[in-house]
């Protein structure tokens, strides 16, 4: 398969393809790095405090990154794609637009989840065609390593503990579990990103992220969901009204004067 | 396990293309007295995070590969490249940021890994850089070398690091984590 070295040697539609991707991902980034952020100074304990404020910060620092390659494929300025957009035009998954609540076990379950997700669509960007984009894949997976590792530790300790903390892992996963495949919703895009060698299709990403979650949530002695169907939208711009509420909040201060210098 | 004294990394050097010797000796000189904001004692080149050197027309480009992408001290490192590089004589500089090579902590080189130590914070181990899983139980204390240590937190103040305990000297000691 044709390898692409540069940006500029994509097609028309192979561009507009790999934006609609790069948008999902930067997304799905920045909303979950600012759910995380919501932690900072409430978490429980203040070791936790720190791990999801590292984590936002991760997270936000990855939405930037694939920000900047849509700028090179665009022009768009990475600011404005971050806060200068209303959310019908964001296309995140409800995943993570989904509150937090207060529930810390909730969201420490979420962002296990989440990783894996991120882990298993890097692990195979790593191969991309597009080759400045597996080599910020290669990159950024360096990273999510001590995410996962934060992440797989806790549901395997909560899930083992107390029955309150089984209970509530517990139905954090039945809430959480949908949600989770809208991750992989296919786009208008999933085709050609494949058969380019861009990224491969969002339902094998799908069985991969499966195959890696369902035995850490097995011994975490909880149940998995069955029968699922997916929350599916957030990947067309159909978003929960949470989202709304997070980015009148997230933007506040930039559209005081879009046009400030930082 | 490789003992330290047999490993000598030289991931960190760095070529420079298309600059005759005088003007790549000032260049280097300059890029020798950028430091890490965040951790005062060691130089971006000692880190690892000079990729390459090369002129384009008239301008001085500098490759940069960053540690964490999401590192707040990012834009500050760009400024003070351009700084220094500026105050040796070069007109016109620019930093570009590269992710190939990619930077993992075995890109710091062996006196940065000596001066992190006496900063205070464990170097991080060899060879686990990127993806390898790594064990962060037993990470050796800087203060006191005992591997009698336990894993506090994955995260700590900044990015790089994680927290640690030390059984023998009782101290908590910070860790520059395996990236």
């Amino acid at each position: 398969m044709p390898t692409f070295e540069t940006l500029i040697e994509l097609n028309e539609i192979e561009r507009d393809a790999a934006i609609d991707l790069l948008t999902r991902l930067g997304d799905d980034d920045l909303i979950m790095g600012h759910r995380n952020s919501e932690w900072t100074g409430l978490a429980p304990i203040l070791e936790e405090d720190i791990a999801f404020s590292s984590m936002a910060q991760d997270e936000m620092g990855h939405a930037q990154a694939y920000y900047q390659m849509i700028h090179e494929l665009s022009g768009d300025d990475p600011d404005t794609l971050a806060f200068g957009r209303g959310p019908r035009a964001y296309r995140c998954s409800s995943f993570v637009s989904l509150p937090n609540e207060r529930d810390w076990g909730f969201c420490v379950l979420r962002q296990f989840l989440y990783d894996m997700a991120e882990t298993v669509r890097l692990t195979a960007l790593e191969h991309s065609s597009l080759v400045p984009l597996a080599q910020l894949a290669r990159k950024l997976r360096g990273e999510e390593k001590y995410h996962l590792m934060h992440g797989r530790s806790w549901v395997l300790r909560l899930g083992n503990s107390t029955d309150d903390a089984h209970q509530r892992l517990q139905a954090a996963l039945y809430k959480a579990y949908p949600h989770a495949l809208g991750l992989f919703e296919p786009t208008s895009a999933d085709v050609t990103l494949a058969q380019a060698g861009i990224c491969p299709r969002e339902e094998d990403l799908m069985r991969q992220w499966e195959s890696a979650v369902v035995p850490v949530l097995g011994d975490a002695g909880l149940e998995i969901p069955e029968d699922v169907q997916p929350v599916n939208g957030g990947r067309v711009g159909r978003q929960p009204e949470a989202l709304k509420e997070l980015l009148e909040n997230m933007q506040v201060v930039y559209n005081i004067d879009p046009s400030a210098k930082w | 396990m490789v003992s330290e004294k047999t490993t000598q990394s030289d991931l960190h050097r760095y070529p420079v293309m298309g600059l005759l010797p005088e003007r790549a000796a000032a260049v280097a000189i300059a890029l020798d007295t950028v430091t890490d904001p965040e951790i005062p004692v060691i130089t971006i080149v000692e880190m690892g995070m000079i990729a390459g050197v090369r002129v384009e027309g008239d301008a001085v480009i500098v490759d940069m590969t960053p540690t964490f992408a999401g590192c707040p001290a990012l834009d500050v490192i760009k400024a003070d490249i351009v700084g220094a590089v500026e105050n040796a004589g070069e007109p016109t500089v620019a930093v570009n940021v590269v992710y190939d090579p990619p930077w993992t902590s075995d890109r710091i080189s062996d006196e940065g890994r000596r001066k992190l130590k006496a900063f205070g914070l464990a170097p991080p181990g060899r060879r686990c850089g990127n993806h390898e899983v790594v064990d962060l139980e037993q990470t050796p204390c800087p203060l006191c070398d005992s591997t009698e240590t336990d894993l506090e937190s994955i995260f700590g103040p900044t990015l790089c690091r994680s927290i640690h305990y030390c059984r023998n000297c009782l101290q908590s000691f910070e860790h520059f984590k395996a990236v």
